[in-house]
């Protein structure tokens, strides 16, 4: 079934995520893989940040690392961050795209030729149309994608971009994607 | 068949074309962002997919060029990673001033900001007149702009920012002259450069080096190609010569990681091991 969560946030992320990422249980098999839009600052708050909510190894992947399950990775800042054919990373500083480095579509496009069916795209709060198209083409691949209810979004334009580009399979309110995701893996258990 | 399948066979067609007519190897580039940037310059040139940029590669020297120049562009600054500039003054410079003659290669130096931020360090430190810095890149459209070390005066207040944060100690301006706007840096700086075209994938070892630099290279590159040309930094630094890396590239999935200490890992500072 699926092996990679892809997440794309950005303005009210922090609080976004912060309600999410505790949910997620320690056993988790999925690998997660997260962008948020953010100045270059050169550190890892953010990792850092998440790791101390999360029973999961939280890390900025480093190019060449394998993509493993039960990680949460966070796109350094200053980076674009890919998944390459043969489930690592990689890493670029190609310019901004949709003014952002990271940018989501760069994530979620490299994400869905190397994942396919077994991807699941979320869009979450933010300012910004990045992600649309990268949600897009995780659809074309026959990936699962999810958008966070823009009534619940601290701003509601990206979620609102995604869902005007594709028609997304789920749209979730806030409170309720931890439960989504922890209940897909569940689901996916009792199938088995 | 699925059309990625397609993409990946066009992508493969395109890089034999372009090793065939021109000789520059891009087999070994990590393949997300070269698909990437091979998309993007379909799109730009009104193109319908990939299959229809191999003629024009073939028989168009001037596409190629515009080709090449998109596989060259990234974003850089002056001091980028303020952090790993501070460790270089505060450390590395501390055991350069052991020699009597310094040699430093920047190897994929694209348009030059480190180079200068460089430049500008070991001036600072008093070691610029016995350094001769190589700056080298494959490509000579970002070589020509490295060696004319002008950049966008609207540049400068971020330069500036991170050259204080870098342990800066004169004033920043002093090293440029604005004019309308452009920025352009002081000839002082230049005298101990040379820029020079050279290929990573292809051209050898060319002088001994105290200190290699190579930033945001590796990480367009695969595996193998990673190797080749760490194998070429190994060859070419002297007995516990300094290797610095971009920060989130390492030695750790590499072959030459027995042969070097981590002398300061989270700013990819790292020294050839003393020989066993």
């Amino acid at each position: 079934m699926y092996e990679v969560i892809v997440i794309g946030v950005s303005a009210g992320g922090l609080q976004a995520l912060t309600q999410i990422i505790p949910e997620i249980p320690k056993d988790y098999p999925l690998s997660i893989v997260i962008v948020q839009h953010r100045l270059n600052d050169y550190n890892d708050f953010l990792a850092q940040y998440l790791s101390n909510l999360s029973e999961l190894a939280v890390k900025e992947p480093q190019t060449l690392e394998p993509v493993l399950p039960s990680h949460i990775y966070v796109a350094p800042a200053g980076y674009h961050l890919l998944i390459e054919r043969n489930k690592k990373f990689s890493l670029n500083v190609d310019p901004p795209v949709c003014y952002s480095i990271p940018s989501i579509d760069v994530l979620f496009q490299s994400a869905a030729t190397c994942y396919r069916s077994k991807l699941i795209g979320i869009i979450l709060t933010g300012a910004n149309s990045d992600g649309s198209d990268g949600i897009k083409t995780i659809k074309e691949y026959g990936g699962l994608t999810v958008v966070q209810d823009p009534n619940t979004a601290e701003v509601d334009f990206m979620p609102k971009a995604a869902i005007n580009n594709t028609d997304i399979d789920h749209i979730i309110p806030l409170n309720q994607i931890g439960i989504f995701l922890k209940q897909l893996e569940l689901s996916r258990v009792k199938h088995e | 068949m699925h059309k990625i399948e397609t993409l990946e066979f066009e992508i493969n067609m395109l890089l034999e074309a372009i090793l065939f007519r021109y000789g520059y190897d891009f087999r070994h580039y990590a393949r997300a962002s070269l698909e990437r940037r091979v998309l993007n310059r379909v799109q730009l040139s009104g193109l319908n997919n990939i299959s229809e940029m191999i003629p024009l590669i073939l028989h168009d020297p001037n596409f190629f060029n515009i080709f090449l120049k998109d596989m060259s562009i990234t974003v850089t600054e002056m001091f980028r990673d303020p952090f790993v500039f501070k460790q270089i003054r505060d450390s590395v410079f501390t055991q350069l001033k052991t020699y009597s003659r310094v040699n430093i290669w920047h190897a994929g130096c694209a348009t030059g900001e480190e180079v200068y931020s460089m430049a500008i360090m070991l001036k600072e430190e008093g070691l610029l007149k016995r350094t001769q810095i190589y700056a080298t890149d494959f490509n000579n459209h970002s070589l020509e702009i490295a060696s004319k070390g002008i950049y966008p005066a609207a540049k400068m207040k971020q330069f500036t920012e991170n050259y204080l944060n870098s342990g800066g100690k004169e004033s920043f301006s002093d090293y440029y002259q604005a004019k309308y706007e452009c920025a352009k840096l002081a000839e002082s700086l230049k005298k101990h450069i040379t820029f020079a075209n050279h290929n990573l994938i292809k051209d050898q070892v060319f002088a001994q080096m105290h200190l290699v630099v190579c930033r945001n290279v590796l990480i367009y590159f695969d595996q193998d190609l990673q190797n080749r040309v760490l194998d070429l930094f190994k060859q070419s630094l002297i007995h516990r010569g300094f290797l610095i890396l971009g920060d989130k590239e390492s030695l750790d999935f590499s072959a030459v990681n027995d042969s070097f200490d981590k002398y300061r890992y989270q700013e990819r500072i790292y020294r050839r091991s003393a020989c066993v």
